[in-house]
């Protein structure tokens, strides 16, 4: 409708060696500009229609490097929606393509809506008309999905913490308004540029604090926090391994060969894993081991899911009932390896421990069970929301964006304070920042400031 | 019924003769319609039943824009003010708004002159008991006395009028305000004609005797000494002016009030409309306020020849005994003799969606309704709609365009906007938080948003517009040059930006730039840039706002292009929402009732979201093609 520019992931979510990030619109071009870096410096807007460019994504605040990418760079109106296009090609894994995504939208992009690139090219001529029908039936689609998806996944948390900040910029607001619109009434407070500066810093650096912890943010950025967990020799190093499917952690059957603590990331079926493989947690005298288990008790606390690793061919020992309650509170998968040898654990009562926790019997060796472990830790991260997974990156990825707005929105009401610009003024981003927190929680209604206005102060003839 | 006969046949009636009714009726007769204006009491056109003044925040700048579309409200008010203050005037441009209190008297008479003067336009005191209508489309009125009066186009400006009734303690009858003669057929003829009408109240304080007022208890209040005006054509300046009086209620108030709140008819349950929140009573406020100790109370002078004061403050519906213990508890009202109650009325609104943003209303064609009738309150805001009716009915039957003002043209748009799209659940009072371009829609630029328009419709002179491109003119080419001029870091200069506390400079800088800075005024910039002209204080203040917010005011300008392109995206007048699959049932719902005229207009509907507006959108542009494909 209005035809900013839109941007968004464009592959399926997962796996897969490169994923896509696509805008279209007026200003695809000069975004892509301002964020891409060619060895020999070239500039995009002089550059021929569809043409290939090989370069970097810098971040230009930080000047920090985000991706390596190919950037596919095609001129309206021979593209799909007629307008400029630019697709970047950058490696697969949602941490990377989530990172590049982040980078166009805090430069001018924005998140494009269920469907709307099919609706810009129809609306550009692009799609006949047999095919409107389809593009409405789509737009509802998902929209509704979107919207369930937002409404189930949404982070209690972060929706209360936002409400409080709107709640505090709309008392401020109201203030402002009331001063505006009742002048000659000097029993209302004035609000002052201390003040204002006062309430605004307090939101920008909630804003902040909310972008550096929150757990969507987090996992966005680097991925699932997963510790593998169990006894010295029962498989956590080949588990990791098979995750992988590379060998870079040591794996010997030797209990106690993992000195470290290896880090590894992965995409298990569209969910980015941090894998961490711990030394064994257990009483050592040996030094080196012993800074290795310390690490491990550290990464433990930081984690959101926990593979625990039994060895099946072993009895229970008091070592792994310690674990079991070690983890009691936290997300975990309990993982029966070395299914291959004769079992002698009790099953009955590792299903007692795990107190309906999810269950995966293996054998590394023989790579048996691995299938059945994604598929159980893709479960447990989508809580039976398989189809509607990539939803949830979209609306996080929505989230974050925004909240980078925010950010900006009310770091320019904070310079325009300060450099002494009248308080209806300022109130101007204030504003804005209130609305762009609405749209997080989709609530902005004009309507709240004016009901704010009259229930806050007393007014009138 | 009386013997009726056939009374005359105009292009234009307009029924009332208020505020709307009266700004109504000169715009169709300024654009060359026949025009009749009936009022129940000739000797109330322009009455003001509630508080003598015009203007404030948002409301004053609504003045403004009436003068540039040639309205007549900003020049009566200059001619009959009392008193005159720039509000805001410590904070930015945005939000400077002028408020005047008004002679009464004198600005109805000065409003019934010009009417009475105006070629076109004829007057006659009648009420309006029914509206003729055949095949849904309006085709005169009939008056209690039996008059037809045909006409092609029909105004109601009926204010608070329809069915209304006065409330005061347990007594309740029915009456106009200020015990004019009520409008009751009319108002059952428009339920037969099959509007959705809501119930509103409103009210008023009581009024005192200002020989019984002792002025030493209270705080003066006088008007600004430097010459102001509403309208951009004013020349003479009222500079003799009449303060108005600041005292304070006490705690004897409260506590009369809490004793008597079972005798106020807001809390017996025996008012039943909904009132406005911005107009609270006083015992509404030391209800929901309780923890305030005290609340103002402003002592407004109601004209030059009449010792009566308004008591703004005040406003109740408690029995005239407690109104006078109340008046007695107020500090410098010891002994104020009342001379009129205060009183609550309720009164019959349209609900203002169903009108289209010209305010004819769908259900009868070339049926205008404008004003308080519409749900709204305020002389300002009635004034607004009633110019725009009165354009909107001349210019149809003229076979003219239609003006509608969006909301980044005026606050008139705002309003408008906003009673025809969202409704309304309580008279609609403007606010500056209403407008989302505020800074857009200043007090001082509203001659430059708007006269265009008002010339083309034709309800500005030529003249007038003449001096008005010779401004613009002035003001653009002084921007062009303070944007090239480079002022030298020169001692002259660095003394200069010293005097008014700035940083000194380290390079040459751009006049314009050097403007930008929070402590500069045009005057000193001009000084340290020498040119040959000399500009009127008008033109510098347009230069020096436009330069200084030039940020901002490009921020806003960006966002109104954004919309303007879902502006111009129409919706066909003969949509079919029930075709359109895939809409949510509430926005299905909310589309048929509101009818809006462009996709921006949709988007604004609460209920319609984006996944609806995306859904139109492609429908409409399918009809598109498939009109194409038929062709």
């Amino acid at each position: 409708m209005d035809f900013d520019t839109i941007a968004a992931i464009s592959t399926p979510m997962g796996e897969g060696a490169i994923a896509i990030v696509r805008l279209s619109g007026d200003e695809a071009i000069a975004i892509a500009d301002k964020i891409f870096q060619a060895p020999n410096r070239k500039n995009l807007a002089v550059q021929a229609t569809h043409t290939i460019h090989y370069g970097h994504l810098i971040d230009p605040k930080t000047e920090e490097v985000v991706e390596e990418v190919m950037l596919s760079l095609m001129r309206g109106p021979k593209t799909f929606t007629r307008e400029d296009v630019v697709e970047i090609n950058c490696h697969g894994g949602i941490v990377s393509v989530n990172r590049v995504l982040q980078l166009v939208l805090r430069y001018g992009a924005r998140l494009a809506e269920p469907g709307e690139f099919t609706k810009r090219a129809f609306l550009n001529g692009r799609i006949d008309l047999s095919q409107a029908e389809a593009v409405m039936d789509l737009i509802r689609a998902k929209t509704d999905r979107a919207m369930n998806v937002a409404l189930t996944q949404m982070d209690g948390k972060l929706s209360r913490l936002i409400g409080e900040l709107r709640q505090a910029l709309l008392e401020t607001l109201a203030q402002v308004e009331v001063n505006i619109d009742y002048p000659e009434y000097d029993d209302v407070e004035e609000m002052t540029v201390p003040v204002l500066l006062e309430k605004c810093s307090w939101v920008r650096d909630e804003i902040d604090k909310l972008l550096t912890t929150s757990s969507q943010g987090k996992i966005l950025r680097e991925g699932l926090s997963t510790v593998i967990l169990g006894r010295p020799n029962v498989g956590k190093s080949s588990l990791l391994n098979s995750l992988v499917h590379e060998n870079k952690a040591i794996v010997t059957n030797i209990a106690g060969t993992t000195r470290d603590i290896i880090e590894e990331y992965v995409n298990v079926r569209g969910v980015p894993l941090r894998l961490v493989d711990t030394a064994g947690i257990r009483e050592t005298e040996d030094i080196v081991e012993r800074i290795g288990v310390e690490r491990s008790r550290e990464a433990l606390k930081g984690a959101d899911l926990i593979l625990l690793v039994l060895n099946g061919a072993e009895s229970l020992s008091a070592e792994d009932e310690r674990l079991f309650e070690t983890i009691e509170q936290m997300d975990y998968i309990v993982v029966v390896n070395k299914t291959d040898l004769q079992q002698q654990i009790d099953l009955q009562r590792v299903k007692k421990l795990a107190g309906g926790r999810r269950i995966v019997t293996t054998s590394l060796l023989k790579e048996e069970g691995v299938v059945e472990l994604e598929e159980a830790i893709a479960a447990l991260f989508f809580e039976g929301q398989v189809e509607g997974g990539d939803m949830t990156y979209v609306s996080n990825a929505r989230h974050i964006a925004l909240l980078h707005q925010a950010r900006q929105t009310i770091e320019d009401a904070l310079n325009a304070a300060n450099a002494g610009v009248p308080v209806d003024m300022v109130q101007i981003d204030v504003t804005r920042t209130w609305e762009i927190l609405g749209e997080i929680v989709g609530d902005t209604v004009q309507e709240s400031l004016i009901n704010q206005l009259f229930s806050q102060f007393c007014l009138g003839k | 019924m009386p013997t009726q006969y056939e009374a005359g046949t105009f292009d234009v009636i307009v029924i009332g003769a208020g505020h709307a009714g009266a700004e109504a009726a000169y715009a169709a007769a300024k654009l060359g319609a026949k025009t009749l204006m009936l009022t129940i009491n000739l000797d109330m056109i322009a009455f003001m039943p509630c508080n003598p003044s015009i203007g404030g925040p948002a409301k004053g700048i609504v003045v403004r824009e009436i003068d540039a579309l040639g309205g007549l409200m900003g020049k009566v008010i200059d001619k009959t003010h009392i008193q005159m203050r720039m509000l805001n005037t410590g904070k930015g441009p945005a939000v400077r708004a002028l408020r005047a209190q008004a002679d009464k008297v004198l600005y109805q008479q000065e409003m019934k002159r010009l009417l009475e003067e105006q070629e076109n336009l004829q007057i006659h005191q009648a009420m309006v008991e029914e509206l003729i209508v055949e095949d849904g489309e309006v085709k005169g009125v009939i008056t209690q006395i039996g008059g037809i009066y045909r006409a092609k186009s029909v105004i109601i400006t009926t204010g608070t009028f329809l069915r209304g009734e006065i409330i005061l303690g347990d007594l309740k009858y029915s009456s106009g305000p200020n015990n004019q003669q009520p409008s009751i057929k009319l108002a059952d003829n428009l339920k037969e004609l099959g509007f959705d009408i809501i119930r509103f109240k409103t009210g008023t304080p009581p009024r005192v005797n200002n020989r019984t007022i002792d002025y030493s208890k209270t705080e003066i209040q006088p008007g600004d000494d430097v010459p102001r005006a509403f309208s951009f054509e004013t020349t003479e300046f009222i500079m003799d002016q009449l303060p108005c009086w600041l005292t304070y209620t006490s705690t004897t108030t409260h506590q009369i009030i809490e004793e008597n709140l079972h005798l106020s008819p807001m809390y017996s349950g025996m008012i039943k409309g909904t009132g406005p929140r911005y107009c609270p009573s006083i015992e509404d406020k030391v209800v929901r306020f309780n923890d305030k100790p005290r609340h103002q109370i402003f002592l407004e002078p109601e004209g030059r020849n009449t010792r009566e004061v308004y008591v703004q403050g005040l406003s109740t519906s408690l029995p005239e005994h407690v109104q006078k213990k109340l008046i007695a508890s107020v500090p410098g009202l010891e002994n104020a003799e009342m001379m009129r109650a205060g009183y609550a009325i309720e009164y019959d609104a349209v609900i203002p969606t169903q009108l289209w943003p010209t305010l004819e209303t769908k259900r009868i064609k070339n049926l205008y309704t404008a004003g308080q009738i519409n749900g709204t309150s305020g002389y300002e805001e009635a004034a607004a709609q009633g110019l725009m009716a009165g354009i909107n009915a001349a210019s149809k039957i003229l076979g003219k365009e239609e003006t509608i003002l969006s909301r980044s043209d005026a606050y008139i748009g705002v309003l408008i906007d906003d009673l025809v799209t969202k409704g309304t659940n309580e008279p609609y009072r403007l606010l500056t938080s209403r407008a989302e371009y505020r800074l857009l829609l200043r007090h001082d630029n509203a001659d430059m948003r708007l006269i265009d328009i008002g010339y083309n419709i034709g309800m500005v002179s030529e003249e007038r517009y003449a001096k008005f491109t010779a401004k613009r003119e002035q003001i653009e080419q002084e921007i062009a040059r303070l944007r090239e001029v480079i002022v030298k870091p020169n001692a002259d200069t660095q003394a200069a930006i010293r005097s008014v506390g700035g940083t000194e400079l380290k390079d040459g800088i751009r006049g314009a730039d050097l403007l930008k800075r929070p402590e500069m005024h045009y005057d000193l910039v001009a000084s340290l840039t020498p040119s040959d002209k000399e500009f009127s204080e008008e033109v510098k203040e347009q230069i020096e706002i436009q330069l200084k917010y030039e940020g901002y005011i490009q921020k806003a300008l960006q966002q109104v292009e954004r919309l303007r392109k879902m502006e111009d995206k129409k919706i066909p007048e003969n949509i079919d929402y029930d075709a359109i699959s895939g809409l949510a049932t509430e926005a299905r719902q909310k589309l048929k009732s509101v009818h809006p005229l462009s996709i921006a207009q949709a988007s604004r509907i609460s209920g319609v979201n984006p996944a609806d507006i995306s859904i139109l959108l492609v429908y409409i542009e399918q009809g598109k093609i498939a009109r194409v494909a038929n062709d």
